[in-house]
């Protein structure tokens, strides 16, 4: 599969696009599937768990991803727009232990569009930060845990020998 | 239309900034629009960290702040692995399910 990915600094967007070898419909049903979306949301350390998904136009949804070491993040979503088949808007954000938003680190925007190709669909993502501070903590936040997952796997390869 | 074209200014603004300084005058005579709207443009730039500007003379210099850019363009790219492998994720709940 290609994938490909553009960033814009000025508008602090960055867009994927990919052509999956699918029909329209089923493609819809990787983000209108609570059970079909947590297969892909999550990395395999941190899979995801939705445990709310009103799927409605100003419907939120509540999900959990859960480490290695049992640590969860909670995070929630509101559905900005749905246009099924072919769109859909969303706010993610960090929650509490209820899926009520945090307020930590602000909203995240993205806007996923789907299109028949001549054999599958094209799906085009467009992911939006609220700041250069957002991007900045988020970030940080995203690369200790790259760095503690990393600490795991020495300590499981030392276990291990 | 409006917003898109908008960005495109902005783009175009930072690319000409980058490797001299232009009066904001300067620039406003290269954009079919006001003089305030291309100071509209700038200010978003300079919020968001992507000019500079300093005051030589009666101008108004705007400058490209290169380390900002670097640095945001590397913020980018850390999600823009993450949704690489979101959306390959995706092709793989695909075909597993074919």
């Amino acid at each position: 599969m290609n994938v490909t990915t553009t960033t814009d600094v000025d508008k602090l967007t960055l867009t994927t696009t990919a052509e999956l070898s699918a029909s329209l419909e089923r493609t819809w049903q990787l983000v209108s599937d609570p059970r079909k979306l947590e297969r892909w949301w999550g990395p395999p350390e941190w899979p995801a768990t939705f445990v709310r998904f009103d799927f409605e136009t100003a419907g939120r949804a509540h999900y959990f991803m859960q480490g290695p070491d049992g640590e969860k993040i909670h995070g929630w979503w509101r559905f900005v727009s749905i246009a099924e088949p072919r769109e859909l808007s969303i706010e993610d954000g960090f929650a509490d232990e209820q899926g009520e938003p945090s307020g930590d680190l602000g909203v995240t925007t993205a806007h996923i569009t789907f299109e028949p190709i001549e054999h599958g669909t094209r799906m085009t993502i467009v992911s939006g930060f609220e700041s250069v501070e957002q991007l900045e903590e988020m970030a940080k936040m995203g690369m200790q845990e790259g760095m503690r997952l990393a600490v795991g796997q020495i300590q499981q390869i030392l276990d291990e020998s | 239309m409006f917003r898109a074209l908008a960005d495109a200014t902005r783009r175009d603004i930072v690319t000409r900034v980058m490797n001299e300084g232009i009066s904001v005058s300067r620039l406003a005579t290269s954009y079919e629009m006001s003089f305030a709207a291309v100071q509209k443009h700038v200010a978003v730039l300079q919020s968001a960290g992507l000019v500079s500007k300093e005051r030589n003379g009666r101008e108004q210099i705007v400058r490209g702040n290169l380390s900002s850019i670097h640095r945001i363009q590397h913020l980018l790219s850390h999600f823009e692995e993450v949704w690489k492998q979101r959306a390959l994720r995706m092709g793989d709940v695909l075909n597993d399910d074919d």
